[in-house]
C-alpha cells in the first residue's frame, strides 16, 4: 500500500521523525489493535491511534453510553446517551480518520471468545474496569503470546503497564489472582476524576506506537503509578516471578477463567476496610 | 529499624513483613509486596523476615477505567 498526497500531509508530523519516516507509518497502517473497553481509558487509546493511522482498531464492550460516562469516556457525546459505546466510538474514529478499519464487538470478553479474538490482532489494550477482565486479558495475551499494555484507573491515581508474555513480568507475576469479593468498592461509589483516564490512555497509546515501530524501550518490568494529586509518578521495578502461576516454569494455569466479581481498586482506606 | 516503604524512609519497629502490614492497617489480600525486588508470597508474609534496610513496595489492585 502507498499512501497519496492527503495521507502523507496527514502523517507528515510522523513521518518528519526519523524513527518513523514512510516505512514506519505504513508499519502503522498495517498495524491491529484490540482495544478492551471503549470507556475512560479505551476511549483516548483508540483517538489517538486512529489519528496516529493503525490500521486496524477492534474495540470490544457491550455497554450503551450514560450520561455518567460523559465526563471522561471522550469519544462519547452528549447525543450518544442510550447508544452502543462501540458504535458512538467507531463514528468518532472514522469521523477523524476514515482510513481506519474498525472492527466492532458489541459483546462482553469471556473465556469463550478471549483466545480467538485475540488473536486475530497484534497489541491488547486492557481498557476495562474490573478486576475479573483484567486477568483474562493478561492469560488471553500470554497463551496467544501478544503483547498487552495494561491500564487502570481510580480516583486520583492510574497505572501503566506493559507486557511481552515470555519475555517480561505478567500481571500475575505481581497479582496472583483476583482480589476478594466483596472487599471492593464499585467503581460509581469510588470516583474517578476524569482527566486521569487521559493521562493514563495516552500512555497506553504511546506504548502501542512504540511496540508497533519498535522504538525506545517498553514499559516492562515497571509498574508506572501516577497520583494526580502531586502529579507524581512512581516506578516500580518489577520482575518475572518464578512461582507465577501463569507464565512460571511450572504453570498450573492453563485454562482461561472467567471470575465471577465486579471491582475497581483496593485501598488502605477507611471505606475499603469498613466495607471489607 | 529503618525501611523504605513505597520510597519513603521510615522507622517501625517489626520483625516480618505482616507486622508492617498490621502496622499500616493493610488487609493483606488487598496487596502485592515486593521486599527488595522479589514478591512475597500471601503466605509467607508472617515468616519472611525484616531487617534494617529492607526496600519494601506495596502495590494495591487499581482498576476502573470504564
Amino acid at each position: 500500500m502507498s499512501f497519496t498526497e492527503d495521507q502523507i500531509t496527514r502523517y507528515s508530523r510522523h513521518i518528519l521523525l526519523p524513527e518513523i519516516g514512510g516505512k514506519g507509518q505504513k508499519k502503522l497502517s498495517q498495524a491491529k489493535v484490540f482495544i478492551v473497553g471503549a470507556g475512560g481509558l479505551g476511549c483516548p487509546v483508540a483517538y489517538y491511534l486512529a489519528a496516529a493511522g493503525i490500521g486496524t482498531i477492534g474495540l470490544i464492550d457491550s455497554d450503551v453510553v450514560d450520561f455518567s460516562n460523559l465526563q471522561r469516556q471522550i469519544l462519547h457525546h452528549t447525543p450518544d446517551v442510550g447508544r452502543s459505546k462501540v458504535l458512538s466510538a467507531k463514528e468518532k474514529i472514522l469521523a477523524l480518520n476514515p482510513d481506519v478499519q474498525v472492527n466492532m464487538h458489541e459483546e462482553r470478553l469471556t473465556s469463550r471468545n478471549a483466545r480467538d479474538l485475540v488473536r486475530q490482532y497484534d497489541i491488547i489494550i486492557d481498557g476495562v474496569d474490573n478486576f475479573p477482565a483484567k486477568f483474562l486479558i493478561n492469560d488471553a495475551c500470554f497463551m496467544e503470546n501478544k503483547p498487552l499494555v495494561h491500564g487502570g484507573i481510580l480516583r486520583f491515581e492510574g497505572r501503566a503497564f506493559t507486557i511481552i508474555p515470555n519475555q517480561s513480568a505478567c500481571y500475575r507475576c505481581i497479582f496472583k489472582n483476583p482480589p476478594p469479593a466483596g472487599v471492593v468498592p464499585t467503581c460509581q461509589e469510588a470516583g474517578i476524576i476524569g482527566v486521569v483516564a487521559g493521562i493514563i490512555g495516552t500512555i497506553q497509546a504511546t506504548e502501542a506506537i512504540k511496540l508497533i515501530l519498535n522504538i525506545g524501550t517498553p514499559l516492562t518490568n515497571r509498574i508506572l503509578d501516577f497520583d494526580a494529586r502531586t502529579t507524581a509518578f512512581r516506578e516500580i521495578r518489577v520482575k518475572r516471578n518464578p512461582s507465577c502461576a501463569l507464565c512460571g516454569p511450572n504453570p498450573s494455569l492453563t485454562e482461561l477463567i472467567d471470575y465471577e466479581q465486579e471491582a475497581c481498586q483496593l485501598q488502605p482506606s477507611a471505606t475499603t476496610l469498613t466495607n471489607g | 529499624m529503618q525501611l523504605t516503604i513505597n520510597g519513603k524512609p521510615e522507622t517501625l519497629e517489626v520483625s516480618t513483613v505482616l507486622d508492617v502490614l498490621k502496622t499500616k492497617d493493610i488487609d493483606p489480600q488487598l496487596v502485592a509486596v515486593e521486599l527488595n525486588t522479589q514478591m512475597v508470597e500471601q503466605e509467607q508474609l508472617g515468616t519472611t523476615s525484616i531487617k534494617d534496610g529492607d526496600r519494601l513496595e506495596f502495590l494495591f489492585f487499581m482498576g476502573g477505567g470504564v
